[in-house]
């Protein structure tokens, strides 16, 4: 109970952080906005359900055919309508896309130095990013491909398009899966995987992927700068509907993980202890893999590769809230959020603008540097 | 210590309420009588290698088992195999009437609690929490402890003695309280059977009689607990059976008393041994010398005391078919001689050697291949009595070969000496 107290406590209080970096970060870029004024043309934006009608065609974020749902703004501050245009077409939805990357690295980064019972693990550890590299640059090496394989039912729930940048992340989110579950099949044998061999079986993947992708660089011709500049990570053209997708994957996706964060605690006395305790340790095993691929690719599906905020955020927080993951996982996962929204902000906000990435990485390396300076590192 | 155990009925009580409010696995409630652990015919390999072959084991409620057997025995890998961690080639492992093979882990976890040797955990959980996960085959994927777990938890570290540093982080404690708090773990399970291995290893006189008492209580309320054990003396103290492994096969099997004798050790462990009596408890007592190699002889000891009686011992564990006397009644060596199952001769305490009892030692004597005399003169003078000086000389001079030793002559030399005057 003390436990849950706890996590409650400080989910909220870096949940309200989070709010505060999004507002303020709304309002900095070429054209400066007052976070108060940021915060009336949300609030201005929000909107209730106020009603359904039938008959007409529908409209709004939940349009259905034939049934149109009455919407009512309960706010109407004044404001600059430049402004609001701005904040809300511009700035938001990269702002609130960052928020979800870095909430879902941050949360498959702590699951994943939970996993390998190794605080140097991340996400990328079980190829899920090199995956998604390569389907990301074979996408934009061979375009050819959009028409055939954009007819994929995955994205149809909301309509995004047959675009350009859907298909990048089409292809990055399944090379992220496959990956991810080729490194599983290759550790796995009769129903069970070591986490040894697991890491391993990464770090081969990732070597193969990694030729792949200097390959495709190579043969890239024209479009090798918009290669660099996924793999380096991007938000910048965010769109709506991108952050919409990722709105509706990753929050159940997390609920997944939470519900795992006692026995990712119990996971760490080793498998045949954690067994003893109750644990159905391969299966438990497979869920977190799997759980965690998703979240992953979900993120670098649009943002491209961020390194280094699944493998430092976790780490901090953990030396902030401890081990539990009941505690560590949510706080790690909304200071992920807060900490991307900060360092897009960063990227965006110099002369010329960044990949976020190179802010991570600039930020996150010298921050490594400090923890093996401090012997903060756990032998492999 | 025992005064820190909780009651048997709470703990009893505490397996049965949580089985109730268990989901639905009726097959879990413990049923009476039949053995909580049946191991048959237990064969498990690595690769080309039986660790265990065959192996059948029993535990009753209510008994302490203690295995014993060298390094690489296959105990461990027994004990992992009960709990299902390994799996069995052949033969099956029941828990308290259902195949290990049939139930879940949970189900496993509320029927079976390992102390292991180590811990794999290297982030700094409190000492506290880790026990807590001890309550984790009760716990459903949203449930928060309540104040049952609560109860369980605090009585498990007050039994295990870890309260004292129940706040501090499992990585900072040593590795004796490290391995307590592993015990108050598998105690916070509340489990008819509770497996240890090696729980006294790294712990010291104190805490490893503490928790070796505690087994024992745990084991007298009605549960049932299996040690591996490296300390045979422990093992002969606390546990009603002792199952005595080597290469993978179990050599014995039995109360200690029956178990472990020198015959035993040497087949099991390879060494010489001297299994006397611990005189403060009355349990068998191992003492284990290097392997010696010599050969086989009848040899006479002529002496008194606890010098001969080191000297009994030593011969008897190199496997040299020992004799004794003439010793008073009561003589370290008369009792160190009984151990070895030496034949001896003796005369009532303070009765002087008679003329009876001097023949039949020389008649022993007469009949070995060597005669040992320690001290000198056997350590029959006190240089006040002739006649008993003559004695020693007269039981020595039955044999051909007389080998004197100083009274405090080191093993070897001992052995070395034997050896040369037979050779």
């Amino acid at each position: 109970m003390r436990v849950r107290r706890r996590a409650v406590a400080w989910s909220t209080a870096l949940a309200a952080a989070l709010a505060v970096v999004v507002v303020v970060s709304a309002g900095i870029g070429p054209v400066r906005i007052p976070p108060a004024e940021v915060l009336k043309i949300v609030l201005n934006a929000a909107v209730v359900p106020a009603g359904v009608e039938f008959g007409t065609a529908g409209v709004g974020p939940l349009a259905l055919p034939g049934v149109e749902f009455a919407y009512r703004s309960p706010f109407a501050f004044p404001v600059d309508d430049v402004h609001r245009r701005i904040v809300l077409l511009v700035r938001l939805p990269r702002i609130l896309l960052a928020a979800l990357v870095g909430f879902s690295l941050a949360a498959a980064g702590t699951v994943m130095q939970g996993f390998f019972r190794n605080p140097m693990a991340d996400p990328s550890i079980i190829g899920v990013s090199s995956g998604a590299a390569v389907g990301a640059v074979s996408f934009i090496v061979f375009p050819v491909a959009l028409s055939t394989t954009l007819t994929l039912p995955l994205l149809g729930a909301v309509d995004v398009g047959v675009s350009y940048g859907a298909g990048v992340s089409l292809f990055a989110f399944v090379g992220a899966l496959v990956a991810a579950f080729g490194v599983y099949a290759i550790a796995t044998r009769h129903g069970r995987t070591p986490v040894a061999t697991l890491l391993l079986a990464g770090v081969a993947v990732q070597t193969f992927l990694g030729a792949v992708i200097s390959y495709l660089q190579l043969r890239a011709g024209e479009s090798l700068r918009r290669i660099v500049a996924w793999l380096m990570g991007h938000l910048s053209g965010a769109a709506w509907s991108e952050v919409a997708v990722a709105a509706l994957v990753v929050p159940p996706l997390f609920a997944v993980l939470l519900a795992y964060a006692r026995d990712l605690n119990v996971l760490l006395l080793g498998e045949e202890e954690a067994r003893g305790l109750g644990i159905a340790v391969e299966r438990t095993k497979r869920i977190l893999l799997a759980t965690s691929a998703l979240i992953t690719a979900a993120g670098v599906a649009f943002a491209g590769i961020i390194g280094f905020v699944g493998l430092i955020v976790p780490h901090m927080l953990r030396l902030v809230v401890g081990p539990d993951h009941r505690i560590l996982l949510p706080t790690a996962a909304l200071s992920g959020g807060a900490f991307l929204v900060a360092a897009d902000t960063a990227a965006r906000s110099g002369t010329a603008e960044l990949p976020v990435g190179v802010v991570t990485a600039a930020v996150g390396a010298p921050f490594f540097v400090y923890l093996l300076m401090n012997r903060e590192v756990y032998e492999l | 210590m025992s005064g820190d155990v909780g009651p048997a009925d709470d703990a009893t009580a505490g397996v049965a309420a949580a089985d109730d409010t268990g989901d639905g696995d009726a097959a879990d409630r413990p049923s009476a009588g039949g053995p909580l652990v049946a191991v048959r015919d237990l064969t498990v390999s690595f690769g080309d290698i039986e660790a265990v072959s065959g192996v059948d084991l029993t535990v009753e409620r209510g008994t302490l088992v203690g295995l014993v057997g060298p390094n690489g025995a296959g105990k461990t890998t027994a004990l992992r195999a009960i709990t299902g961690a390994l799996e069995a080639d052949e033969g099956d492992v029941r828990l308290d009437g259902d195949p290990t093979s049939e139930l879940s882990a949970r189900e496993v976890a509320r029927r079976v609690a390992s102390v292991p040797q180590e811990t794999g955990l290297s982030f700094d959980f409190p000492v506290r929490h880790v026990v807590e996960m001890g309550r984790t085959p009760y716990l459903g994927r949203f449930d928060g402890h309540d104040a049952e777990d609560a109860a369980a938890v605090d009585e498990a570290m007050a039994a295990a003695g870890v309260e004292r540093f129940a706040d501090r982080s499992i990585t900072e404690v040593s590795g004796g309280e490290r391995q307590r708090v592993l015990l108050a773990r598998a105690l916070a399970q509340e489990t008819p059977t509770l497996l240890l291995d090696e729980p006294t290893a790294s712990l010291d006189v104190n805490h490893a009689v503490a928790t070796m008492e505690l087994v024992r209580d745990i084991a007298d309320d009605g549960r049932a607990a299996i040690a591996a054990i490296h300390d045979l003396d422990m093992a002969a103290r606390y546990c009603d059976r002792i199952v005595v492994i080597a290469g993978g096969r179990v050599r014995a099997d039995g109360p200690p008393a029956d178990v472990l004798d020198a015959a035993a050790v040497r087949d099991a462990f390879d060494a010489e041994a001297f299994v006397g009596r611990n005189p403060a408890t009355g349990t068998p007592a191992v003492t284990a010398f290097p392997r010696s190699e010599v050969d086989s002889r009848r040899v006479h000891v002529v002496g008194t005391g606890p010098d001969a009686a080191r000297v009994v011992a030593r011969l008897a564990a190199a496997g040299h078919e020992t004799s004794l006397g003439v010793v008073p009644e009561g003589d370290a060596a008369a009792v160190a001689a009984a151990d070895a199952s030496a034949r001896v001769v003796t005369v009532p305490p303070f009765a002087g050697v008679d003329d009876e009892s001097l023949a039949a030692a020389s008649e022993l004597a007469a009949d070995a291949d060597v005669a040992v005399v320690v001290g000198g003169d056997g350590g029959y003078s006190d240089g006040t009595d002739p006649y008993r000086m003559d004695s020693c000389d007269r039981i020595a001079g039955a044999v051909e070969r007389v080998v004197e030793v100083p009274s405090d002559v080191a093993g070897e030399d001992l052995l070395a000496a034997v050896a040369d005057a037979t050779a």
